[in-house]
Formats: C-alpha cells, structure tokens, sequence
C-alpha cells in the first residue's frame, strides 16, 4: 500500500542525508502538485501557504490557481471543484509546470475533474472517506473510482484525512462543520513533512488570521502538526523529497501575486510621482483584488473609491486626475467596454490616467475567473473617433509592478490614459519577486503649470507634444476643458475643419512619439534564424520554457516578447524580419497577430487557444516542431 | 481675502450660445452675480458637467472647469472633490443628462452626501437633441419621439432627490432672480450634497411648462414658498394656507374660521413632510423653496478623515516598508 512518490520529479537520485532520524529523503529537481477540492475547502489558502513555504525554502515558484466562479458551488459536484498548481524546483522556472507529478483530491468530483491531467505513474493522494457512493455517483462515478482498478497507472495514495483531522482535535468541543474545514491543513502538514517545507510561515499566517477566534488558531495548528507528524511516523510513505534551493539572482525575495505587484506598481509611482493615488474602481473579478490591497494604504495617501458601476469609478479617476491626482480604474473586459466613453474623454482632455484591465475569458460574463488576451484590439481600437492610447502588457506576476509603474510614468509625462492589460492567470499566479531598490525606480516628474504669463491649456511641450497640467486651485490658470472639439493652444470650442484634423493628428502623432522611450527589443536566443515566437502577457512563462527546450535540441529558434504592444518597438519589424518565419501564440483569436501583419506586412501565423486557460509547454513546443518540419 | 470679488471676475470670455429667450440665461447671470458673495475665488471653484445644453454651462464661467460626458458629471466630481477637499466644486444637469442616462450616478452622490452644489435645470423636455421627451414630461406629452403621446411616467426630481435622503434638497424658478439668489446661498451653505431642482423654461421645444408658477399673472396662486418654521401660506392676497385633512394635505381658505393655526407649519428637518411636499401636484400649488435640509457627515470628508487617521496611527506611508512587508527572505 505504501507506495513512495518515484513520479515526483525528474533528476530522481537517491540522497544520503535524511531529513528526519526516522526516514530516508530523496532529492527532486522540480515537482508539480496540483491542490484539488470543493471550493469550501480551503484548496486556494492550502496552495497559497505551501507556495509561500517553498519561496521560504529558496525554491524558484510558479503557481495557477484555477477556481470556479461559483463561490460555493453544490458540495461534491464538478462545478464547485477548486484547484491550484504550483511548480516548485531547484532550477529557473516559468510555468507552473504543464502536467502536476502529485495531484492532491480533496473528494471524487476533484479527482474527475483533474484526472485527465494527470500523467501515467503520478501520485495521487486522496481523502478515501470521502469517497462515500453518494460522493461517487455525484462526481459522475459509475464506481468507486478507488476500487475499481482505473487507477492502476498512478499511484494513489489513500489516506483518511477526516477521521484523522477529528482525531486531532479530538476533545476540543468543535463541532463537525469546524473540524472538517481543518482538513487542508491535514493536507498541507502531511505534504510539508513530505517535501520537506517548513511550516513556520504558515504557523505564522494561522497566528494572524485566526488572532481573534482562539480556538480555531489552536484546531488548525494541532491538525497542520498532526498532518506533518503522520508523513514522519506512518508508513505510508517511505520517504520524503527535498528540492534543493534554485540558483537565482542573489537579493531580498517575496512571495508576490500578479494583483498585489500592481497594487504596489501604482502605490510606488504615486509616490514617486509626489501625488495622492486615487482608485477609482467597481468589483469585478478577477480585478477585485487590486482594489482590496490598495483600501489598506491610506496613510500613502491612497483614495479607494469604490463606485456605483464601472463608469462612475473611471469618471471619478479622471475627475481626480483633473485635480492633479494619480488617477487609476481596475476592471476587466466587460468593465472595458464600460469606461471605454470616459476614457475617450480622457484622450481628448489629455488627462493622465491608467486603466488596468485584467482580461478574463469572454465574451460576454464568459468565464470569469479564467485568463484570456482578448481585450488587445479593444484597448487598440475600442472607442469612438481616433483615440489612440499607450497599451502596456505585463508577462509574469511580478512583472506587473514594473508595469502599473511604467503605465503611470508614460500616463504622467504624455498627459494621456494608458492602458494596462495583465489576466487573471497573471492576477492569481504567484513568483518570487526579486524587491526593487525603492530608491533607484525611475523618475515620474510632476509639474504642474504656475504661471499665468502665456499660458494656454493645449500649449504643448516640444519634445513630448504633451499639454501643460494645470490643476484647480491655481491662481491665472482658469481653464475649461471637454469633450466638445477645441480650438489648438486656446482649448476653446472649435467646430473647425482644419483645426479638428490638426488635433486629432496631433494627439496621434504624441502618442507614436512615445516609441523612442522603449527600450531596443530583446531576443532570447540568436538575432536570426528559422523561426521567431512573438508573444505579449502571460504566454511568456510557456514560451520562454518551449524556446529553452527546442533550442536545447539544437534549433534555430528565437523569443521575443512585448512589453510595449501601442507603440510598437521601432526595431520590431527589422527583428521579426531577421527570421524566416513569425510565430504569435496567443489566448485569443490572433490580435496582435493582425496588428503584426497589418503594420509589417509580415506573413506571421498564429497559434491559439481559447480555452481560459494557459498553454502548456509541450503544446507550443510541439507547434514550432510543426513549423519547422514545414 | 484681500480682494473684493465681483462678477465680472466669474465671467469667461467666451460667447453664451444658448437659444435667445432660454431660461438658461437667467440661471446664468443669477450664478455669476450671487457667486461672488461667497467670498471663494474663481481659482477655487470648478464647475463640471455632463452632456446637454444645461451642460455647457462651464464654458461661460470663469472658473475652472470640466465640460464631461452624457450623466456622468456627478461621477466626476466626486473624483475631484474626495481628493481636493479644498475645492468649491459645481455639478450643472438637466432633467435628461441627470435623471436619465445619468440617474445612477445622481442617486449615488445623493446618498453617500458628496459636498457638492447640484444644479439640475429642469426643462422636461430635450432640447440639444432637438426635441423629445424627457423622463420629466408629463404622460401624454406629444413629441417628436411620441406623435401619440408619453406614455411614460415621469420623475419627480424632488421626490428622487428626497428618496436617496439627500441632506439638501430645494426647489426655484428661472425668472425667480431673488429666490433664485437666495437658494444658491443656502445651497453653497450647506455642508455636503445639495440639490436644487430650477424650472427651466425652453422657450424653443417646451415654452410654458412652467407657466403657472412663472407667470406674473398665475403664479401667485400656484407657487407655495416654504419657509422653515412658517405655516405653508399662498395666493395673490396670501389668503390661502394649506391644512391637513387627517393624513391628506388640503388647501384651504383662511377666514370662516380657518386660522393660520390650522396650517401646517414648513419644518425643513421633517422627512416625510418633505415628501409630502415634493408629491402636490394640482389642484395643489407647487412649492419652492427648501423641502429638506438636515446636516450629516459628508462623504468626501469621512474619506479624508480615514487617510488622516490612518497617517497618524501608522505613520506616512513608506515606500520601502510597504514593498519589504510579509514573508521575505535573502538570496546570497
């Protein structure tokens, strides 16, 4: 029955130190478990604190949470199952791993779920006594999938976590609802002591949120132990593992998710900047979350308005804008089409302003708690008239910080709304985040117009074409602005032909400029050869990794990636054309592959996935193969 | 401050192109000659605005201001006034940008008490769309977009405004100068969201909506002025009061017994007065004046006082510390 975990891993070989006096333990290179259970279950929380152990065991980490957007679904069906993949290894990482090595069902709709992803020989670890017919025959079970003999090719593990969770806390006086909701930190302790993570921080994490129910604090603590202490003791596994910390760039880590870095992306340009940050926002998944972390930074100062509907909390950022605030709405698709009038406005007013969409699978309510990149020709074209806006695209977690800050510098010095797309894969995902030098960030300079001598609110800057930000409050300096069309420098209301034309190029013509701000386009891999992947967003982890792999096999293929998607970088075209064919994978139906072929008259091809979720590696790997054999 | 203002000093250089004989102008040159006695520079006072011919009101002060989109300016001011407090900020509507495509934003500022000055020019009528009917008109009104009649019921902006528990809520008339003067006073007087409903006549697409409380010769006996502690007394020779019939409001005759003890006495804290009040309609007159006025903290004001609380508990906000806090650990 006891049967050790040989699947977790790749470089399996056998270490001779043991972790414990009691057992032998084995070293890993990188492993994959995959969280599953009931949305009530606690499988998110279970996947955050073994995440946030490994960051603590110097491990690199990549992780997707994969939930459903029912808060509590019926109890035992596959709508309601919650899971969460995290790669933990000792070498560089970029996705959470394509297939998990140890899949963790919580009850049989868990293990229906997931199953199919699920490679031959894997481990998988379930609850047997949840496993009743009655669980059986809801997740869609014919049998009782345990016994009989379909999954002969991995290997399960039975262990009864709830009888041994009420053990536990035998004598404590909870009642059966409050023991069996400690059951993930049965599961949590026992995969601890299994890949030796140490259970400090989330010691630590129980102390804090359980601070004001004391008896709670002590029932998860006594039952993350006792998981921890079985794996030791019992015989069900023979080992445990250990996967070696990861090489990585030498400085202060945390643990750090795609929505949290964004947060601390616009906190830390506002306070560059020397501005209050105003958020003005509506919840909406999978975008909420950004609006939370910032309700906790008053003392920035950070406004968090949390408006009436998605227009109101765009309308009211840029009213704060105008006030000469760091103006900022968080949203996802449908909230896009929402604001999209406001921020024609904003274009118009040439305001400062960044609008954060979190893409979500569509269209329509779609899924929303699943990513896609669907929303770039939006962000390009979907207002009324000419309304071109920066697009910034951040690829992993916690590139998203670099991001939000970028957005607000470019908004700030261009006095324009940019756009910043990330997607709920990226929002959820966590990373390592190597912690910026606070100090050394790059300027966002504000100043505003003083003197009334001259001037004139659409009098531009040269070099940038940006107008002067002239704020309430200021002395001379009266100004009307709207979204009627005004009169060059005067900003009066003008209905004039020449004149609208002239605007409307010039707005353009500031926003092209900004290209000569980004950075030359970086190639991973050779300047050339037979084959390019461009990608933007989050399809970076899976096509750094599949690039790594087939250039490993010795072929000519190259990565790049983009940052900045409106403007494109002004070497993109000659880089692209070093190579013989242009590869674009992308979660959508082929957008930036359209704005390629349409600005370049490059004959790329697309590669595509609308399933709301994340390419695997082997997917896109198999994809270039496919393309190079012609 | 040192400096008398005056009101020429709120008079932008910009031509007025409302329609000659809109009752728009009237409301103008009331704001422009009443704004100075309240002692606020034009530097500190922004008026903002959504889509409408109310809504090109900004262009023609000489303050800041914001010309914005169709019913969103309440939005956009709030923006502006939660995070510079210090600002003297003007919401202009009318009865379309602010009781139709921007009814959501309107109720919103009304409940969460935003110190706003909202000014809804009431018109019942479209006009910069030339013509249809608006969620003010009355049942029955033929328009271009209804030959055969609304069939809509209306808004009663008063009543809306009443039903959020907004802290202030009144009620003038375009050619009313005088009064209209004195409700701008105690509107910019009152600490958070003020809304003044001012009958507007369009003289183009709806002239004479108003005409019985407007009308020198009519209005006399239609208009009611409530005042805050005086029986609710009208009529060309202040002869009529009104007095409650059980739980219905009546008018009546002074005199043959009825005295001004009978009537009811204006208590602009009294909410369900107020209702009462908002809801007359004919053969009853119509009031104007303060329906509700009662003092409650402001929206943008508890905000700043969480941000100001929260820099004295824990300190500034520093950069460093917020970007090194929860689990860290060092790579060598």
């Amino acid at each position: 029955m006891a049967v050790p975990p040989e699947a977790a891993g790749r470089a399996a070989e056998p270490h001779g130190s043991v972790a414990s006096a009691l057992k032998p333990h084995l070293k890993r290179d990188h492993v994959v478990i995959r969280f599953a259970g009931d949305s009530g279950d606690g499988m998110q929380l279970t996947g955050m604190q073994f995440t946030a152990e490994s960051a603590l065991a110097g491990n690199d980490i990549a992780t997707l949470p994969d939930f459903p957007a029912e808060i509590r679904a019926p109890q035992g069906t596959l709508a309601g199952v919650s899971g969460f993949q995290l790669n933990f290894s000792s070498s560089e990482i970029f996705t959470a791993g394509d297939e998990p090595n140890v899949l963790v069902a919580m009850n049989p709709a868990a293990l229906q779920a997931n199953i199919e992803d699920v490679p031959p020989n894997a481990v998988i670890i379930v609850d047997r006594e949840a496993f009743t017919d009655s669980n059986v025959k809801r997740a869609g079970y014919k049998s009782n999938p345990l016994t009989d003999h379909s999954l002969d090719k991995f290997q399960v593990i039975e262990v009864d976590v709830t009888k041994l969770t009420s053990l536990a806390v035998h004598g404590m006086g909870l009642n059966n609802r409050a023991v069996f909701r400690c059951r993930n930190m049965f599961v949590l302790g026992m995969l601890s002591w299994l890949y030796q993570r140490p259970i400090e921080s989330t010691l630590t994490y129980l102390e804090s949120r359980f601070k004001k129910t004391p008896e709670v604090l002590e029932a998860n603590v006594k039952v993350l132990k006792a998981g921890f202490n079985y794996g030791e003791t019992t015989e069900m596994f023979a080992s445990s593992y250990e996967v070696p910390a990861a090489r990585i760039a030498p400085g202060l880590y945390r643990n750090i998710t795609g929505n949290s870095a964004t947060a601390l992306g616009f906190v830390a340009a506002a306070v560059k900047a020397g501005r209050p940050l105003f958020l003005g926002s509506y919840p909406i998944t999978p975008a909420s979350d950004i609006l939370h972390e910032l309700s906790g930074f008053k003392n920035f100062p950070v406004y968090t308005f949390q408006a009436e509907d998605e227009i109101a909390g765009v309308c009211a950022a840029i009213g704060a804008a105008f006030g000469g605030a760091i103006g900022i709405t968080t949203t996802s698709g449908p909230g896009m089409n929402l604001k999209a009038e406001a921020v024609g406005l904003a274009v118009k007013v040439e305001l400062p302003l960044v609008i954060t969409d979190i893409q979500r699978a569509g269209p329509s309510t779609g899924m929303p708690t699943k990513p896609e990149q669907a929303d770039l020709l939006q962000s390009m074209y979907g207002r009324h008239g000419e309304s071109p806006i920066p697009i910034i695209a951040a690829s992993t977690p916690a590139d998203c910080f670099d991001c939000a800050y970028e957005a607000v510098r470019i908004a700030v010095k261009y006095m324009t709304p940019v756009i910043l797309l990330t997607d709920g894969q990226l929002a959820n995902g966590a990373e390592p985040w190597l912690l910026p030098d606070s100090d050394k960030l790059s300027e966002i300079k504000v100043e505003f117009a003083t003197n009334p001598e001259g001037f004139l609110p659409y009098n531009r800057e040269p070099e940038t074409l940006s107008r002067p930000w002239a704020v309430p409050g200021t002395k001379g300096l009266e100004h009307r602005v709207g979204g009627l069309s005004s009169e060059n420098l005067t900003g009066n209301v003008s209905y004039s032909p020449a004149n609208n034309e002239l605007m409307v190029r010039t707005r353009a013509r500031k926003i092209a400029g900004i290209t000569r701000e980004i950075p030359p386009t970086q190639v991973f891999g050779d300047a050339e050869g037979d084959l390019v992947v461009l990608g933007w967003g989050s399809t970076y982890g899976p096509i750094r990794e599949a690039v790594k792999h087939v250039r490993a096999k010795g072929k000519k293929v190259s990565h790049v990636h983009l940052r900045y998607l409106n403007p494109l970088p002004r070497d993109l075209e000659e880089t692209l054309k070093r190579f013989k064919q242009v590869m674009i994978p992308e979660m959508n139906m082929g957008q930036l592959l359209k704005m390629i072929r349409a600005d370049y008259l490059i004959d790329a091809f697309g590669f595509n996935k609308i399933q709301g979720r994340p390419f695997k590696v082997s997917e896109i790997e198999n994809r270039i193969n496919r393309a190079l054999e012609g | 401050m040192a400096t008398v203002l005056n009101r020429k000093d709120f008079v932008s250089d910009q031509e007025v192109r409302w329609c000659p004989g809109c009752g728009d102008y009237a409301i103008l040159a009331a704001v422009q000659k009443t704004m100075p006695e309240f002692g606020i520079a034009p530097e500190n006072t922004v008026f903002i605005s959504g889509i409408g011919c109310s809504s090109r009101f900004p262009y023609y002060m000489n303050t800041y201001g914001f010309h914005t989109i169709h019913g969103r300016a309440p939005a956009f001011a709030t923006g502006l006034k939660v995070s510079r407090p210090d600002l003297d900020v003007w919401v202009v509507t009318g009865d379309g940008d602010g009781l139709s495509i921007g009814g959501n934003h309107l109720i919103h500022v009304l409940r969460r008490n935003v110190d706003l000055k909202i000014l809804l020019f009431n018109n019942k009528i479209y006009g910069l769309t030339k013509g249809q009917y608006s969620p003010t008109s009355e049942v029955g009104k033929v328009t271009k977009s209804t030959p055969a009649g609304s069939v809509d019921f209306p808004f009663n902006p008063i009543t809306v405004a009443l039903g959020t528990h907004a802290t202030f809520v009144a009620r003038t008339i375009d050619v009313e100068q005088k009064h209209l003067g004195e409700m701008l006073k105690r509107a910019h007087a009152h600490r958070g969201a003020s809304f003044m409903e001012i009958l507007q006549n369009c003289n183009i697409f709806n002239d004479g909506a108003f005409n019985d409380v407007s009308d020198k010769a009519l209005k006399a006996d239609h208009q009611l002025v409530l005042e805050h502690g005086k029986p609710l007394i009208f009529g060309k020779n202040r002869d009529m009061g009104i007095r409650m019939n059980g739980m219905r409001p009546e008018a009546v005759h002074l005199g043959d017994g009825v005295t001004e003890k009978d009537l009811v006495v204006h208590d602009e804290t009294n909410l369900s007065l107020a209702f009462m009040l908002g809801n007359f309609e004919p053969p009853l007159p119509t009031p104007v004046g303060v329906f509700y006025a009662v003092a409650r903290p402001t929206y943008d004001g508890a905000v700043n006082q969480q941000l100001n609380d929260a820099k004295t508990k824990q300190g500034a906000g520093d950069l460093k510390t917020l970007l090194g806090k929860g689990d860290t650990w060092t790579v060598s």
